[in-house]
């Protein structure tokens, strides 16, 4: 029956590296802690830190990272169930607390199923083994003649079989094995397959429970003012007509905390729902303190940013000579292009639920960083970690804004002063005017056309505030990881190639927002490639396979895995192919392309756009995506369909501006979304190959904006080097 | 003391006549499944049924609600199920926030309107946004409702 691969364990961390040349990072899973037994008694089976077998089949799968729409409950429990062989519908999803006996659990970067892959499979594969050895012995059999099949072990070549639910004391004797036979992909029963979310019926039914869901006896409301502008203070401040509100049981000032994810203090209103709490902080007067960044003005800014990419820069990036082959050009294009802050504005607005005793802490938080939020909390109670236990709820959309805990620690610093459980709600309001915001950014390209049409030069010049200020306030020039967004890892055959970054200080908390520096790096690239096609006279599609070139795996320095040329062509050319790139339109109709790599994975969006007047519309977006083995196609088409709508949003409407260091926008009204009458037919083609598995749940957002900047062009003739659209008196 | 019925059962509750009915559900009644996204009338997140027509309930006070029915989320089953049978066939959820928003609006508009459009489809859901860009499922779910409900 099923050939299966002999592995040894050792040999396989070993290996791990070597095993797929893409793969960077090792085992996060402290193996010696996962494979100790837990607590195996009679009554359940629970060979190591993520599996617990019932006497009556079923089985809980715990899963170690936040659940915020990408699927990963789902994605990660069914890769374990796999390799165990156990029946999808035996299986319950466990939600890990917050706790370094799970390995990393930050859900960040699109790297959850990446780099958890190969463990959980390992996890899987043990459980099996310990399975089947425990059916043999009861047989009598060697291990070699069972094999294990959807819950059950059987005898192989005969019908005898012993249900998993009846291997639960003789497995709990069993030692994990030391080889472990990982499946043939051939072999996989879920990994690969469409699965449906683990939490849809709870969550069509009304009953998940988000952050904001969580409800305890005696438990209070908290809303927060918070400093107008980022790092002000309190003055004074006037809580007499506040406290006049029914209901209301404390006012008091929390202090700001120092640090990269720490809460920006302010005037917490303690009462007994949200509404009373967000109604008396209407009437609190309060005096403030601007700070430093009290001057900060986005317009401005912008203008500071765009005279410096102007002017030459810092060199982070130099092939060839560039400034020679700008000189012996046929022709040399400029453009400069510019993109403001975002905010990531999820469905749920940022919450959290704590209780705090003389020395313990407990706290429900829709977190994407759960060891984060318990390590500050005991920090800043000064008690043991081990005294604080994090439970992570649903997310109701993350986008990044949840890898930052200072919303978990109010209600620590709250409820600590209180003594009562207590749920910190931010309204709206304050989740867009507090945000962790998406850089703002200038840049500016150059690149040089012989008289053949090949680019032969090419010069990207960044500004932007870098996330790295938040952890140190100061910082002037970008990570290299955050160059590293399209600019110094472009895929382009061209023989000169230089990067600059020249200086952008930070006057807000920037953050990670969904794709994070490839947003504004892969607009500018897919936008001033279109430009280059149409100076050089080519079909836009095709001068693109031409600036990608030869099939050929590229190393950017440092990095333990190469971009794969021939899969970036592979998915413009599927996605080009599925809209029938080229075929004639009627009037006022266009396409636009751009392919983008980023978090390992390859996406390629062709869009149809009608342009009428000023009105654009998105018929149409083809999309294809190579992100390695599929864990969930499914889930993999619903990010993909996801980022489209997110990347038309910051398309069309997306804009945070900040005049005298305050956030201009705060509610659906200013800051827009996209909405189902311009949500347009999304047709998305995965790739499939068993290379190692990469990001699925923000790799789709960076080609968006390009494409539809580049059918416009191809309709008007008129080039938007700026976003949002809606600045240029577009509508949609 | 205010009256109403909540998902079919009657329901007393004292409380400030103004309070908006989302954070009567929420907050006193514990009927966590009608959300919180925005309360200004913005987003959708919110809706519920008020005597089968859509709302939203955090800019509806409570005492709007005065003998009347109200229908969240945690009622639809009765009179909806093929609706979220359809949901969970398309595995339309993503975050699954604004999803019971979205829901209780389909819902509304499918008592109504028995061969709708597409563009009448989108109109009345254009009040509801979905952050994680659902509505291509949503607007199939709704359609294979419709088909079934022929
Ligand atoms: S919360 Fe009521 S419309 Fe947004
Ligand atoms: S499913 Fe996340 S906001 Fe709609």
């Amino acid at each position: 029956m099923k050939e299966i691969e002999n592995i040894s364990r050792r040999k396989f961390v070993k290996t791990l590296g070597k095993y797929s040349t893409v793969l960077i990072l090792a085992v996060h899973l402290p193996s010696k802690v996962v494979f100790s037994k837990n607590k195996n008694t009679p009554d359940v089976f629970n060979p190591n830190l993520f599996v617990f077998l019932y006497p009556d089949g079923n089985c809980e799968l715990v899963v170690t990272r936040s659940e915020m729409g990408q699927g990963v409950r789902t994605s990660l429990s069914s890769i374990i169930a796999d390799e165990m062989d156990a029946d999808w519908s035996y299986v319950k999803v466990i939600q890990a607390e917050g706790n370094p006996k799970y390995g990393n659990q930050n859900t960040d970067g699109s790297r959850s199923v990446r780099t958890l892959f190969m463990p959980l499979r390992e996890i899987g594969a043990s459980v099996r083994e310990m399975l089947i050895e425990a059916a043999a012995i009861k047989w009598g059999i060697p291990v070699s003649s069972c094999i294990a099949e959807k819950h059950y072990v059987y005898q192989k070549g005969t019908s005898e079989k012993i249900f998993y639910g009846d291997l639960v004391e003789p497995a709990s004797k069993i030692t994990p094995p030391k080889k472990i036979r990982l499946k043939k992909p051939k072999d996989f029963n879920y990994i690969g397959k469409a699965l449906k979310s683990v939490d849809v019926k709870e969550i069509t039914n009304g009953t998940a429970t988000f952050g904001l869901d969580i409800r305890l006896p005696g438990m209070q409301y908290a809303v927060i003012a918070r400093p107008p502008v980022t790092y002000g203070s309190v003055i004074r401040y006037d809580k007499q007509e506040s406290e006049k509100v029914k209901g209301v049981s404390d006012i008091f000032e929390i202090p700001r905390i120092k640090g990269p994810f720490g809460p920006l203090g302010g005037i917490a209103v303690v009462a007994d729902t949200t509404w009373t709490a967000m109604e008396a902080i209407k009437k609190l007067k309060t005096d403030w303190k601007a700070g430093p960044n009290g001057t900060y003005d986005t317009d401005k800014f912008m203008e500071t940013l765009t005279k410096r990419v102007l002017n030459s820069a810092k060199v982070v990036k130099q092939v060839g000579n560039t400034k020679q082959a700008f000189q012996g050009a046929t022709k040399i294009i400029k453009s400069t292009f510019r993109l403001p802050h975002l905010a990531h504005v999820s469905m749920e607005t940022p919450n959290t639920v704590a209780i705090v005793t003389k020395d313990t802490c407990t706290i429900w938080s829709p977190t994407q960083a759960p060891q984060r939020v318990r390590k500050d909390a005991a920090k800043y109670l000064g008690i043991p970690e081990n005294n604080v236990t994090v439970h992570v709820t649903l997310l109701g959309g993350g986008f990044g804004r949840k890898s930052q805990v200072d919303f978990a620690l109010e209600a620590v610093i709250i409820s600590k002063k209180t003594g009562k459980p207590v749920q910190v709600v931010w309204t709206r309001e304050n989740d867009i005017r507090h945000d962790y915001y998406h850089t703002i950014s200038a840049q500016h390209l150059e690149a040089s056309i012989d008289e053949k049409g090949n680019t032969t030069g090419w010069l990207h010049r960044l500004a932007f505030p870098s996330i790295s200020s938040i952890f140190r306030p100061g910082t002037e020039y970008a990570a290299p990881w955050e160059l590293a967004s399209g600019a110094t890892n472009l895929p382009f055959n061209i023989p000169n190639i230089q990067v600059e970054n020249a200086k952008a200080e930070a006057f807000v908390r920037i953050g990670w927002l969904r794709s994070v520096c490839n947003i504004f790096q892969g607009f500018a690239i897919n936008v001033f490639a279109d430009e280059l096609s149409y100076a050089a006279k080519y079909d836009p599609l095709e001068y693109r396979l031409k600036l990608i070139g030869p099939d050929r795996k590229i190393n950017f320095g440092n990095q333990s895995f190469n971009l794969n040329t021939s899969r970036l062509k592979n998915v413009l050319k599927i996605a080009a192919k599925n809209i029938e790139w080229g075929r004639s339109l009627p009037k006022g109709y266009g396409m636009g392309l751009a392919v983008h790599y980023s978090f390992l994975s390859y996406v390629a969006a062709v869009v149809l756009v009608k342009v009428e007047q000023n009105k654009i519309t998105v018929e149409e977006i083809s999309m294809a995506v190579d992100c390695g083995q599929t864990i969930n196609t499914d889930t993999i088409k619903a990010q993909m369909e996801g980022s489209a709508i997110f990347g038309m949003s910051l398309a069309f409407y997306g804009k945070i501006s900040v005049k005298n260091g305050v956030v201009q926008q705060n509610n659906f009204n200013n800051f827009l979304l996209t909405r189902m009458p311009q949500s347009p037919k999304v047709n998305v083609q995965i790739v499939e190959n068993h290379e190692a598995p990469t990001g699925i749940g923000e790799p789709g957002v960076p080609v968006i904006a390009p494409a539809i900047v580049n059918a416009i062009y191809a309709v008007t003739g008129k080039r938007y080097r700026s976003l949002p659209l809606s600045d240029h008196q577009l509508t949609f | 003391m205010i009256s109403f019925y909540l998902n079919g059962k009657s329901q007393s509750i004292s409380a400030d006549p103004k309070m908006p009915i989302l954070w009567i559900l929420r907050d006193v009644l514990n009927f966590t499944g009608t959300k919180y996204g925005c309360g200004a009338g913005l987003c959708g997140a919110c809706t519920v049924l008020l005597d089968g027509n859509p709302i939203r309930s955090c800019i509806t006070p409570i005492s709007f609600a005065e003998g009347k029915q109200i229908t969240t989320v945690e009622g639809l089953e009765k009179e909806n199920s093929d609706l979220l049978d359809n949901w969970q066939k398309e595995n339309v959820p993503q975050c699954g926030f604004c999803q019971s928003g979205q829901l209780v609006t389909a819902a509304a508009f499918l008592q109504n309107n028995t061969n709708p459009g597409d563009d009448e489809i989108e109109i009345a859901m254009s009040g509801n946004i979905c952050r994680c860009g659902t509505y291509s499922r949503i607007k199939k779910a709704i359609k294979e409702t419709i088909k079934g409900r022929g």
